[in-house]
């Protein structure tokens, strides 16, 4: 295993001690429990932003905490979700008063962790929305699954919610948009290889030299099929289709298009992806009003990309073209 | 034969000790179908739990399946934390104030325990997880006291029990956790959770019935 960390098991705490060094204008970090907070939390009168998630996935979602989208996020060990008292902690640093939302990612862990953490939030007279993102297209059977994982779209609620948020929405106000953008985002992963562990020293799973695998999550699973690879104007248009014909986005819709890179792809092939991705859309006459192209939502150094596509509102425009300022999405300011 | 206080630290801190030997054992299994984390998410958790029993106030054995809970809860994350640390705690629940247990308080305290995890993890039978090793350990220990087994037969029976369980899952498609996005291929693995279940079971078995 090569990496750029010192010992397996102080990975984390380093990675929280270098965000915390390099962004102390944004964000501050606290340690036991671990969260990463906005630098001016709590904001009063406003609805706070939780969220958080395995390490292993930044910038999401320590890297997109700031102004105009989370208030906090809680990392959990590499690709483990954090624990309850974290986000017990996390929320009662940013309550200010209006409600605090909880947006949960679609992973047993994740769910069950969050649960824990809202109950006891909850006893302390904390008002919670949980919020569930279960966007991924590639778990087709969810009543004999732990349903769809939430993948993609996390990143794309964080932004929209978060700017709702900020322009004084009310608890409920804002939950509510952040399920609109589950309810109409829709999305698909694939990977040409696997990703290391730190603590497990080496790969989760491997592939050959001339395998892809199709519809994987972000935790270095292996992914529901493996096949050849193909050229990337024929993956693109398989996962396209399957993301398209989900929801199902039709012709004439607006769509945010979110070519994602899940960490060992460079941006030269995410631009090629992105213009197969434009030009299948095209095809179906859905129009692209807004993208987002680089890697957000990672699975440490795994090739590969995912595919999102979220259907568009005015409001989700305006709400996804807010100031934002975060270590990981900055415009606006 | 009862069970005393310094009896269930021996069984905490031989859990410890097992799942450091089985840390590798149970990631590579967490791999084939996983994230592969459970031996190393499970191994903080009981060393943190192991640092726990120092200064812990003797007598009370409820409370100290509580405290194990509370820090399972609090450093194994994922979906293991949740659930080991619902079954610790809950086993604290019948046993809470007795120093010593007899055989129908660790009927009682399993009960609360696997009933945690279930209300926990929602999962069923058959869905491919801890639940196919601990119920079948909890159904035979109760099968053994009504057959007028010992405590020790009883404990044995239980891990036997849960072994069976164990190696049941293998050829299961997964319903439940991350296993189950991987649709068939989960089938031919045997399940992390219910590895490190029947090894729970096991290490009871061998701390109080063994010697």
């Amino acid at each position: 295993m090569k990496k750029l960390i010192n010992k397996p098991e102080d990975v984390v705490r380093e990675e929280l001690e270098g965000i915390e060094a390099a962004h102390p204008d944004l964000v501050k970090v606290h340690f036991d429990p671990n969260y990463i907070v906005r630098a001016d939390a709590p904001v009063q009168g406003k609805v706070a932003l939780v969220s958080g998630g395995g390490s292993g996935h930044e910038p999401m979602h320590g890297g997109l905490v700031g102004m105009g989208m989370l208030d906090a996020a809680c990392p959990g060990e590499v690709f483990t979700s954090p624990t309850p008292d974290q986000m017990e902690a996390a929320t009662k640093a940013v309550n200010g008063g209006a409600g605090v939302v909880h947006i949960v990612k679609n992973y047993t862990g994740d769910v069950m962790n969050f649960e824990m953490a809202a109950d006891l939030c909850r006893a302390e007279g904390i008002e919670v929305e949980s919020v569930l993102v279960d966007d991924d297209v590639a778990v087709q059977d969810s009543l004999y699954t732990a349903g769809r994982r939430g993948v993609g779209t996390t990143v794309l609620m964080e932004k929209i919610g978060g700017a709702a948020a900020e322009e004084g929405r009310s608890l409920k106000e804002v939950a509510d948009v952040c399920r609109e953008v589950n309810a109409n985002g829709r999305s698909m992963g694939m990977a040409l290889t696997s990703c290391t562990v730190p603590m497990a020293g080496k790969p989760t799973f491997e592939l050959g030299a001339d395998e892809m695998e199709i519809g994987i999550g972000i935790h270095g699973e292996p992914g529901r099929e493996r096949m050849k690879i193909k050229p990337v104007a024929e993956i693109v248009e398989m996962m396209a289709a399957a993301v398209v014909d989900d929801l199902p986005f039709g012709q004439g819709d607006r769509v945010l298009a979110f070519v994602n890179g899940m960490g060992g792809t460079p941006l030269i092939e995410l631009y090629v992806v992105y213009n197969e991705l434009a030009k299948f859309l095209k095809g179906r006459g859905i129009e692209i009003a807004r993208n987002l192209i680089g890697s957000y939502i990672t699975s440490l150094e795994m090739a590969g990309c995912s595919i999102t596509l979220l259907k568009l509102t005015d409001d989700l425009v305006r709400l996804w073209d807010a100031p934002v300022k975060t270590p990981g999405l900055r415009w606006g300011v | 034969m009862a069970v005393s206080y310094d009896d269930v630290v021996r069984f905490i801190q031989r859990y410890a000790e097992v799942i450091a030997e089985n840390k590798e054992y149970l990631t590579q299994l967490d791999s084939a179908i996983g994230d592969a984390d459970h031996g190393i998410n499970m191994h903080r958790g009981m060393q943190a739990a192991l640092a726990r029993l120092d200064g812990h106030a003797p007598g009370d054995i409820g409370a100290l399946f509580k405290t194990v809970g509370m820090t399972l809860v609090s450093t194994v994350g994922g979906a293991g934390g949740p659930l080991y640390g619902t079954l610790f705690l809950q086993l604290g629940v019948p046993t809470a104030g007795k120093t010593e247990l007899e055989p129908d308080d660790w009927a009682a305290a399993l009960e609360a325990a696997v009933a945690g995890v279930i209300a926990r993890g929602k999962a069923e039978l058959e869905d491919k997880t801890m639940i196919d090793a601990l119920v079948p350990g909890r159904d035979a220990f109760r099968a053994a006291l009504e057959d007028g087994a010992s405590f020790a037969e009883a404990l044995r029976r239980s891990a036997e029990a849960a072994e069976g369980g164990m190696k049941a899952t293998i050829p299961l498609v997964a319903r439940k956790g991350r296993a189950s996005y991987l649709g068939e291929r989960s089938a031919g693995h045997q399940d992390p959770g219910a590895t490190s279940s029947w090894l729970l079971l096991k290490t009871v078995a061998d701390t109080w019935a063994g010697d």
